[in-house]
């Protein structure tokens, strides 16, 4: 389970996240929607902390990340979460077959002579298959997420962060994208949390949705709860996003 | 919002500072991991034929054009003064191996590996690869910065061997072919005038330029911000701060080794 307990963030003089709270129970799909520039990615990134909070906590399995400076202990926590990056963040450097071992090398004690049929088993649930031996720059936009998300998925984490998932996507990658998330949790058991604003997807594969507007979460709960808000950022978010609420 | 002079004058200061501690904290990192970290073997070979092996050619062309020119210079130089040219190997070598040898593969090395490195991380930092290897396990300053650290540490004074060699090669042909002054007389020359302490004062230098150049370039990468344009802009700082400091850093280098007696 993650506890969030007002979380602030800052840059500079512009706060980005101004006292965020939120518990995300385990085995749940919660979708952070909002439009972009609120503050989704760096919500995201701060409970991995691969950006320092200003202030409050998070808490995963007991152990509170948000103002340790422990190495270790960042460490460790960091072994429980997989990161689907906006644009793949993909290595260039290395293969397929090397990035999506990379993980298994640094945060699992898996011998080397089992990465290739480890790396297989995670690109066939992706959907990819002879793609081992390309290297980043000979693959499609979808195929770079997809081998991203084999990468996140191939240490087994218990949490899965994607940020802005199906972005620059076209629909039917984004349509193969959205099972995917759905699959990981289903599958895997994995507790998934994602950053978007795409509004049809959040509703859609969600199972609570938050709005953060201007570094607040305006409105957390179901996807039905949610269609029924009230509040008037969520609202013009879904006239915006040209849904209506029934 | 205009800001007066002072204002302007402080926050350039306070971008010195935080510039300053960054790096601090960089180097910390790096002493850190480079010891406590496995030794990444292959990583650190793959550097260190970006950063030494493919710098060779150009190094050498440098190095060996260079012993030629001293020695043509030296030659006609010595010539003009006593109707002969004397000690070219003594001279060439002198300024080989004390001074331009270590001096000029530190520029080139900076100029072609350093905007490497910057490049490659900059890269890295503007598309999250960076913020990839934290998700993975693995720290960047272990898997990126020792490695290199490392190769540079290693080439860059391997190189400085090879460009005084090929320097005094250069200066031997210019010898031989365009002043007349056989081999032996001019390798005689060096050996005779020449002590280790020479060799050891420009071998001992490149140490700190190859760290200096690995911190300058490894730092501009990392901080490196606004994607493409700020990987350009990052590289074009690492290699300009660079070859500026391998001119600073020499003379203070210099004076400190000849206190000592080096």
């Amino acid at each position: 389970m993650i506890e969030i307990r007002k979380l602030d963030k800052a840059f500079g003089s512009h706060r980005i996240l101004r006292g965020v709270s939120v518990d995300i129970k385990e085995g749940e799909l919660f979708s952070v929607i909002g439009p972009s520039g609120m503050g989704k990615s760096t919500f995201i990134k701060c409970l991995i902390r691969l950006l320092r909070p200003d202030g409050g906590s998070i808490i995963v399995d007991g152990t509170d990340i948000g103002s340790t400076s422990s190495e270790s202990t960042l460490a460790r926590v960091r072994r429980s979460f997989g990161y689907l990056f906006q644009e793949g963040a993909l290595f260039d450097s290395l293969t397929v077959m090397e990035n999506v071992a990379f993980g298994l090398k640094y945060l699992t004690d898996i011998p080397k002579s089992e990465y290739p049929g480890i790396v297989r088993e995670k690109l066939a649930l992706v959907g990819l298959k002879d793609v081992e031996d390309l290297k980043p720059a000979e693959l499609s936009v979808g195929m770079k997420k997809r081998v991203s998300l084999a990468r996140s998925i191939a240490a087994a984490p218990k949490y899965m962060l994607y940020d802005e998932p199906t972005t620059g996507l076209d629909p039917v990658t984004t349509g193969m994208v959205k099972d995917l998330i759905t699959d990981m949790r289903a599958k895997l058991g994995i507790t998934s949390i994602v950053v978007t604003h795409d509004l049809n997807l959040a509703l859609e594969i969600s199972s609570r949705v938050a709005m953060l507007n201007h570094g607040e979460f305006v409105e957390v709960g179901a996807p039905a709860e949610f269609r029924r808000s009230d509040n008037p950022a969520v609202k013009e978010f879904m006239r915006i996003s040209h849904l209506s609420r029934e | 919002m205009k800001f007066s002079f002072t204002e302007k004058l402080g926050h350039e200061f306070m971008s010195l500072a935080e510039a300053l501690g960054s790096a601090a904290l960089m180097l910390k990192s790096v002493v850190y991991w480079l010891i406590r970290s496995k030794f990444e073997l292959s990583e650190t070979l793959k550097q260190a034929v970006k950063i030494g092996v493919d710098s060779f050619t150009v190094t050498a062309l440098t190095s060996f054009f260079t012993g030629m020119v001293l020695a043509l210079q030296m030659g006609y130089s010595t010539k003009n003064l006593f109707n002969e040219p004397l000690f070219i190997g003594t001279l060439v070598a002198f300024s080989m191996l004390k001074e331009l040898g270590p001096v000029l593969t530190s520029i080139v090395v900076a100029g072609r590996a350093g905007a490497v490195v910057t490049a490659e991380i900059g890269t890295m930092q503007v598309t999250e690869q960076i913020d990839a290897l934290y998700t993975l396990g693995t720290n960047p300053t272990r898997y990126l910065l020792v490695p290199r650290y490392l190769a540079f540490l290693i080439t860059l004074p391997l190189l400085t061997v090879f460009a005084d060699f090929i320097g005094v090669m250069g200066g031997c042909i210019v010898g031989a072919v365009k002043l007349g002054v056989p081999a032996s007389v001019y390798f005689d020359d060096i050996f005779t005038y020449l002590e280790i302490a020479d060799f050891l004062h420009g071998f001992l230098k490149t140490y700190f330029f190859a760290f200096m150049i690995a911190t300058v370039s490894c730092y501009k990468g990392l901080h490196t911000k606004g994607g493409a344009e700020g990987v350009g802009k990052s590289t074009t700082e690492a290699v300009v701060v660079s070859m500026v400091m391998v001119m600073v850093m020499d003379y203070f280098i210099s004076a400190l080794l000849v206190a000592v007696g080096v």
